[in-house]
């Protein structure tokens, strides 16, 4: 808990739901009646309400991105190094916007929501979310909050392609988009990674086809398992390393099949902790909306032309030793951005945490990030 | 301000789509965007130029230029340049080639070490040059593949690369009449613009 705020903290904030009962037509055809978004803003909306901006959030992300809930809460929000006063995304003077996306499970309407029609959960029932439905969902947000053009849309991984979203389906909506740690669909890799996870998931024998909330149970282990092989693909080889070594937990070897090496340790912790605080039937849903995102695809397959309606300025980061989304897909999209004649700035940034890397303020990410949302001009020598 | 950006300027058209390879801060290029309007980008393998160009507002790609510039299309942007830098990378003939693909026009600028002060040191005193252009000592400097202007000019004809205008100057960008009468020994730094010649 922090004994105070700091100062470049947005303090204390509080979530708020908006209810929408204009039916949402999926990309895969069926139908939300109505439904709830959470989320929670940051900083004041100006008079002319210019200086929005919206921040995406990636796999398990929700709309706390920043400040405490409480003075007992443990941790601030998920991306609280990038958002408050004099931080990237600068609270003196910028209204930030985070949501929790639809489909989720921490307020917004999702798997474990009441469906109306049976007065049960959702559960596995609750429809499949493609990018293009949040980036929809989070349109009527915009419209309910005022905000016909945002300053920016910021994302991490997930959250990256929600910005890249936006600037294909909204290019009139945002005047800036910063694409962070993502690439423009998944490789085969990936998707095998993803499958893995939701095979450990749905093998899980408390698992009941995604019904399990009528067992009054949860998968847990499926879901801790889950959490485990995606945490190895956030952090790089150097880290773990660095972090764990080969270090051992008692000191010797057991000659069992108990914990023996740090990392076994740290891991099951992750997946554990994971697994009481997030839905599986939503971890599911959110691997799928991944595997789907190939904007791409609508344009014979090529992005440049899928771009080229775009208005906004761009910034695309990737991080050296992210092998989740390596630097290379980052460059995919700078070059349709380039062929495209977008306007667009890249960095690499040298970082040994891994795809973790664009959550910690990195000096030199940070200063791109900061000098894109506001450039300050530099005096000529 | 960089005394290379007067001449350079008068070879950029109003509205010019620009690549400059190797922008550094972004000067130039933010000098063109003010002065003449153009648009374009940066490439650079500094991230601390790189951020500083943000700051400038100029769009700028984190790119090292011994690597492929193959995903750029022919032709498109009006002027690619690049300012002392071909003397830094590690094939400086394959990458002049791409400029001129790249750019409808080129411009490239470069330290002479045909310069008689280049050519006494190291005819006299019998070491690797060293002066205020070329301030590194033969192991640590970055220009692996130093020419002289003869060394240049016969590369761009081997390549079918026509020579456009051609300014020296000394270390100041200042042009003289001496300069010009002896440019091989007397300019320390040369402008060229260039473009692939039509078949």
């Amino acid at each position: 808990m922090p004994k105070e705020i700091p100062a470049d903290s947005v303090g204390i904030v509080a979530p708020q739901v908006a209810q929408f009962d204009e039916p949402l037509t999926l990309r895969s055809g069926r139908v939300i009646e109505s439904y709830q978004l959470c989320y929670e803003t940051y900083g004041t909306l100006n008079e002319d309400r210019s200086n929005a901006i919206l921040v995406c959030h990636a796999l398990s992300g929700h709309h706390h991105a920043a400040g405490y809930h409480s003075m007992d809460d443990k941790k601030p929000g998920w991306f609280d190094s990038a958002i408050g006063p004099g931080k990237p995304m600068d609270t003196n003077k910028y209204f930030v916007v985070a949501l929790n996306n639809l489909g989720g499970c921490h307020g917004s309407t999702g798997p474990t929501s009441i469906d109306p029609a049976t007065g049960e959960p959702y559960g596995p029932n609750f429809p499949i979310m493609a990018v293009r439905d949040w980036v929809t969902s989070q349109a009527r947000l915009a419209d309910r909050l005022g905000i016909d053009c945002w300053y920016a849309v910021v994302g991490g991984s997930l959250g990256g392609m929600q910005a890249l979203r936006w600037s294909i389906d909204y290019p009139e909506r945002l005047k800036k988009c910063a694409v962070i740690a993502a690439a423009p669909k998944l490789t085969a890799q990936n998707i095998a990674f993803n499958e893995v996870a939701r095979q450990s998931i749905t093998s899980d024998t408390e698992f009941h086809e995604g019904y399990y909330y009528k067992h009054d149970t949860i998968p847990r282990r499926g879901l801790a398992l889950a959490r485990m092989l995606g945490h190895i693909t956030y952090l790089s080889e150097d880290s773990m390393r660095d972090k764990f070594g080969r270090d051992l937990k008692t000191g010797k070897l057991s000659f069992n099949y108990d914990i023996d090496f740090e990392v076994e340790s740290y891991l099951r912790y992750q997946g554990e902790r994971f697994s009481d605080a997030f839905d599986a039937n939503t971890y599911l849903l959110m691997t799928k909306s991944l595997d789907y995102f190939d904007p791409a695809a609508d344009f014979d397959h090529d992005l440049a032309k899928c771009l080229s309606k775009s208005q906004c300025k761009f910034l695309v980061v990737s991080f050296s030793t992210d092998w989740r989304f390596a630097p290379e897909r980052s460059k995919e999209i700078v070059d349709a951005l380039v062929r495209a004649q977008k306007p667009v700035s890249y960095l690499e940034v040298d970082a040994p945490q891994g795809h973790d890397a664009f959550l910690f303020p990195i000096p030199e990410y940070f200063n791109f990030l900061s000098n894109f949302l506001t450039p300050a001009g530099v005096a000529n020598a | 301000m960089r005394s290379d950006l007067k001449h350079i300027s008068n070879w950029v058209k109003e509205g010019d789509r620009v690549l400059d390879l190797g922008c550094g801060d972004g000067e130039l290029l933010h000098h063109l965007q003010s002065t003449k309007k153009t648009t374009g980008y940066g490439m650079e393998i500094n991230p601390e130029q790189i951020v500083t160009c943000v700051a400038r507002g100029v769009d700028v790609i984190h790119q090292d230029l011994n690597d492929s510039l193959d995903y750029l299309d022919d032709a498109s942007f009006d002027t690619v340049m690049m300012t002392q830098s071909l003397q830094q990378t590690r094939h400086p003939d394959v990458l002049l080639n791409e400029l001129v693909r790249i750019g409808k026009r080129a411009i490239v600028t470069f330290p002479n070490f045909g310069h008689w002060t280049t050519r006494i040191y190291l005819g006299l005193r019998g070491m690797m040059p060293m002066s205020k252009t070329l301030p590194y000592r033969w192991y640590n400097t970055p220009n692996i593949h130093l020419c002289t202007f003869k060394d240049f000019e016969v590369l761009c004809k081997e390549n079918g690369i026509r020579i456009i205008q051609r300014t020296v100057v000394n270390t100041n960008h200042e042009e003289s009449w001496q300069i010009k009468l002896f440019p091989n020994i007397l300019g320390q730094v040369a402008l060229y613009h260039v473009e692939k010649e039509t078949v």
